[in-house]
């Protein structure tokens, strides 16, 4: 930053490319500042202090050692747990894609006033406190004789009540809820692009509607599935109020257990430790998917 | 156009059904008016949410919330609209690197950034003040604040402003008088927008408040935690026809499709 800041200071005369750089770099100094000091800063601290020693009596000693890593990599609990956490997200990922590429599909078919009706009823709760729908789903999976278990047996599926609390069916009941307009969002973007004549045409050459959703919108709508679940997968495998509701206190997630490590057991070291190899493993998964994703849909971007 | 079959309307209602069901269930339990979980049968009760007024904790935490939403978003706008104004008008060196350092709020998970807060405030002697919260929602809802403004930013006719100058203007009155009305739209929505993140927050925040700065999402999570009764339910049921009316309002004058399209891309 000071740099260019510098360099137009140094010349008598500025040339309008440095002038309007310098105006740039004004404006952007207070963010730029505030980005340093309050986020790179402690994200930088926080990798310090899973290098550090902890102990029950002695606290935080900021050596360098990597105990927590080698209890992390070693401790068969957290392979388990990590396992845990990319399994739930994952499936989440999956049941969000099934359902919400229809739904997204069928929605943009509709009429005006119909369309922005339910867009607003199916988005909205994108907006609406987590704690609040995670509540609701432990409302309605209640023990034995929640309303799911109800309706499910009355409609003859199940035959005796399903354990939806403190179980990773019900997390991930929950977690698919609250991710649902992710997806939807991402692929109704896709389908803004698309061309409904390309449909008409392909009915008029005489495509059944199977095969105009296989060979027609499915491709189209490839990108923003897939793109839609990246987010999905991302925020679900980070997720914390969900699992904590519905998981409660034993079944952990990384999210979770970090938690725990942090407020109750107090050894913050390993708790960063969590931490920041979730954010390391998320923000892999995340960048290689999407070179992936560019690669294979490199026509489509362009 | 084709329309939907009967086939894609059953899947379409199910669908809503499953969307609404447990908003709709918590709505409806925090009229019960029995003591215990229940939904309501033979009468409506409005006990449980006048219970609310006797758990001062609940009201001090939504005053919290309500404040600290209000602020960290007007303050995130002083920072996020001049940076808005250099990315979407300026070409310098840095730039695209900027534009996702301002964004990673965004991809990083909250819980990493709720450790990371935790561990800053706490080394510097700020730990469980407001201050600190005030800071660590700032840097979360900056990039809604930011991404907003600069689609305003970037449509914007620029023909107005050169004809301000030409007239003499310049500087704070050319930005008073002349940009800030043409993004002002842009500003606002950004607004409301970062208003919602902060306002719902839990991951980030459940690390960083401590008793009296409780915000009314951590003191929800954290009664849940010890039991479920009818009393979260109608603070719950208050917390979603808050958000409603802010959505239907915001839907109203900006449209909601445009402001989610701005939350949507990177997640969170």
């Amino acid at each position: 930053m000071s740099a260019a800041v510098d360099t137009a200071a140094a010349n008598a005369v500025p040339t309008a490319d440095t002038r309007d750089a310098r105006a740039a770099w004004v404006l952007i100094a207070p963010a730029l500042m505030l980005f340093v000091g309050v986020l790179v800063i402690p994200l930088a601290m926080t990798v310090m202090l899973s290098f550090h020693d902890w102990g029950q009596y002695k606290g935080i000693a900021p050596v360098f050692i990597l105990k927590n890593w080698h209890e992390i990599a070693t401790d068969p609990y957290y392979a388990e747990m990590f396992w845990r956490t990319f399994r739930i997200a994952l499936l989440t990922t999956l049941i969000t894609a099934v359902f919400g590429a229809p739904e997204a599909y069928i929605l943009n078919r509709m009429s005006g006033r119909w369309k922005s009706f339910f867009l607003l009823v199916i988005l909205g709760p994108l907006l609406i406190s987590v704690v609040a729908r995670t509540l609701g789903w432990a409302l309605l999976f209640g023990g034995n004789n929640g309303l799911v278990n109800k309706l499910l047996m009355s409609l003859g599926l199940i035959g005796k009540p399903l354990p939806f609390m403190f179980t990773e069916t019900g997390m991930v009941v929950a977690l698919a809820h609250v991710m649902m307009p992710f997806m939807v969002l991402s692929v109704w973007a896709a389908l803004q692009r698309v061309d409904p004549q390309i449909e008409n045409a392909a009915l008029s050459l005489g495509a059944s509607s199977l095969t105009i959703i296989r060979r027609i919108v499915l491709p189209q709508i490839m990108p923003g599935v897939l793109s839609g679940a990246i987010i999905v997968f991302s925020l679900s495998a980070s997720a914390f109020a969900t699992p904590a509701i519905i998981g409660g206190r034993r079944l952990k997630v990384a999210a979770t257990l970090a938690y725990d490590e942090f407020l109750n057991t107090l050894n913050w070291p390993l708790g960063a430790a969590v931490a920041v190899l979730l954010l390391v493993a998320l923000v892999l998964i995340v960048v290689g998917s999407n070179a992936l994703i560019e690669r294979r849909y490199a026509e489509v971007f362009r | 156009m084709r329309t939907n079959g009967p086939l894609a309307l059953i899947f379409h209602t199910i669908f809503v059904v499953f969307m609404l069901a447990p908003i709709v269930v918590v709505c409806l339990v925090a009229f019960t008016p029995e003591g215990y979980l229940s939904l309501p049968t033979t009468s409506f009760s409005l006990r449980w949410f006048r219970t609310i007024a006797n758990y001062p904790e609940f009201v001090h935490a939504f005053w919290v919330s309500l404040g600290l939403g209000a602020l960290s978003s007007f303050v995130a706008l002083l920072f996020a609209v001049p940076a808005a104004l250099a990315i979407a008008r300026h070409r310098f060196r840095g730039r695209d690197a900027l534009a996702a350092l301002f964004l990673s709020p965004l991809m990083i998970p909250h819980v990493v950034l709720g450790i990371a807060f935790l561990r800053f405030f706490t080394t510097i002697g700020m730990g469980g003040s407001f201050a600190g919260l005030l800071v660590a929602h700032v840097v979360v809802v900056f990039p809604f604040a930011l991404r907003l403004t600069l689609a305003a930013a970037t449509g914007m006719d620029r023909s107005v402003e050169m004809a301000a100058v030409s007239l003499g203007a310049g500087g704070w009155t050319l930005f008073r008088r002349v940009t800030l009305p043409l993004i002002l739209p842009g500003v606002i929505s950004g607004w409301a927008l970062a208003f919602i993140q902060s306002f719902d927050d839990l991951t980030m925040t459940v690390f960083l408040a401590a008793p009296g700065t409780e915000t009314l999402p951590v003191r929800m999570f954290l009664y849940i935690q010890d039991n479920i009764d009818p009393l979260v339910t109608s603070v719950s049921a208050s917390v979603i026809a808050i958000t409603m009316t802010a959505l239907i309002l915001l839907d109203r004058f900006y449209g909601l499709d445009r402001v989610l399209a701005g939350k949507s891309d990177s997640g969170r």
